[in-house]
């Protein structure tokens, strides 16, 4: 009787709780299209004023990185001269 | 075959590592086979159990007594729809399919929490369950918000954070009745009766019969034991319904100042495990009409989504049209 109906798209959804936070990730959603997809996340993600905007993206057209190639991707250990604390400076030039 | 047991054992050593660092795992990431089962299977008893659990208290929105109370249910039960989303989608980050767990519901295959499959006779039950059942609920999911798993303890966090008012309107409506007349309070009396030993029955089966904690434990999918648990709802409980005049139907409870390493707490009395088991097994009150209620909610909700979909896609073929 459920297997008949296929399986409706999922799309992530972001809340912007106020102007000058960016839209944050809080969850995923099933709807068939954009507009129910706006609907159902506003009833399922913010009951409670949590946020002024939404932005719903379909779940398959995020790109992401492979979690298994997190050290070549991300790694920065072999260049600390971009961290601040690298460099020398007197302790009387005060705070730089 | 040496070779790829002993990567096998290399990996799982890894991911303990990562563990016991305290490092959350992210749907992406490696993990044993048993870590991603257990999780499905937990997330989706979970989820399955705030759906479920709108049953008993949907049953009352209409009857409410005043319109507050009705406002405030008719916001529980929402939110309890809210949490159940939140659930399948954690879940659905494990690669189980939203339709596969709605199948494994309706066709009585997937188990959520037997406390539902209790009957809500009166209006005091409402209140029992709020105070007892949220109750319950909140003490497991508190440590859970620490969950190994992110997208379970992100979930859990959010539903915390909503849940804590329904503790307090149960709450506030067995106060209500225990200050009202002598009919009022003995509502409140036998829903408190009713409720509380399958409430104390939540936390599930005693530890020395849990097969599944020691792991859960040991990836930090559970914080606490079902006894250190349940241990806490008891302490909790029992000076909440002090304060309103109500009774906690155990005759065998009483102050042991040497539980919890000596600082004190209530010793119960025996659990009933043949009804825990009875319930659990499917032979409960309401096993019955709590699943057949899903499914004609789920068939009679076939028209919509039927609905939806070819408003869908009649969208989108005239916006491919129009380009």
């Amino acid at each position: 009787m459920v297997s008949e109906e296929k399986e409706s798209i999922l799309w992530e959804v972001f809340i912007q709780p106020k102007n000058g936070l960016s839209h944050r990730h809080c969850g995923s959603i099933h709807a068939p299209d954009r507009e129910m997809a706006i609907f159902s996340a506003r009833n399922v993600y913010s009951r409670r004023g949590e946020g002024q905007s939404i932005w719903v993206v379909k779940s398959i057209d995020i790109v992401s990185s492979d979690p298994d190639e997190k050290e070549e991707t991300f790694s920065s250990d072999d260049k600390i001269y971009r961290h601040p604390t690298f460099y020398d400076v007197p302790d009387d030039v005060g705070h730089m | 075959m040496a070779r790829e047991q002993n990567e096998k054992i290399a990996s799982l050593e890894a991911f303990q590592e990562k563990i016991d660092r305290d490092e959350k795992i992210e749907p992406k990431d490696s993990m044993p086979e048993a870590y991603r089962k257990t999780l499905i299977r937990q997330i989706g008893q979970h989820a399955h159990s705030e759906v479920v659990g709108m049953l008993p208290e949907g049953n009352w929105i209409t009857r409410a007594p005043t319109l507050r109370r009705k406002l405030s249910l008719l916001a529980k039960v929402q939110d309890e729809a809210g949490h159940g989303l939140y659930l399948y989608c954690a879940a659905e980050t494990l690669g189980k399919s939203r339709m596969e767990m709605t199948q494994e519901l309706l066709s009585g295959k997937a188990k959520y929490s037997s406390i539902f499959n209790y009957p809500t006779p009166t209006w005091a039950d409402i209140g029992a369950i709020g105070w007892l059942v949220d109750g319950a609920a909140i003490m497991n999911q508190i440590p859970l918000c620490r969950c190994s798993y992110g997208p379970y303890a992100r979930a859990m966090i959010r539903i915390c954070k909503e849940e804590s008012f329904h503790q307090r309107q149960g709450y506030e409506i067995m106060l209500t009745l225990s200050r009202g007349t002598k009919a009022q309070k003995e509502m409140a009396q036998r829903a408190l009766n009713r409720w509380w030993w399958p409430s104390v029955m939540m936390f599930g089966p005693s530890d020395a019969d849990s097969p599944n904690t020691e792991n859960s434990v040991k990836w930090k999918i559970k914080r606490y034991t079902n006894d250190e648990l349940r241990q806490k709802f008891v302490d909790a409980i029992v000076p909440q319904a002090e304060k309103i005049g109500l009774t906690v139907p155990d005759k065998d409870l009483k102050w042991d100042k040497k539980r919890n390493n000596g600082q004190g707490g209530y010793a119960y009395g025996e659990i009933n495990w043949d009804e825990f088991w009875r319930v659990v097994r499917g032979d409960g009150p309401m096993n019955n009409e709590r699943i057949s209620a899903k499914q004609k909610a789920w068939n009679e909700g076939s028209w919509v989504r039927a609905a939806a979909h070819a408003h869908a896609i009649k969208k989108q073929t005239a916006l491919q049209a129009a380009e």
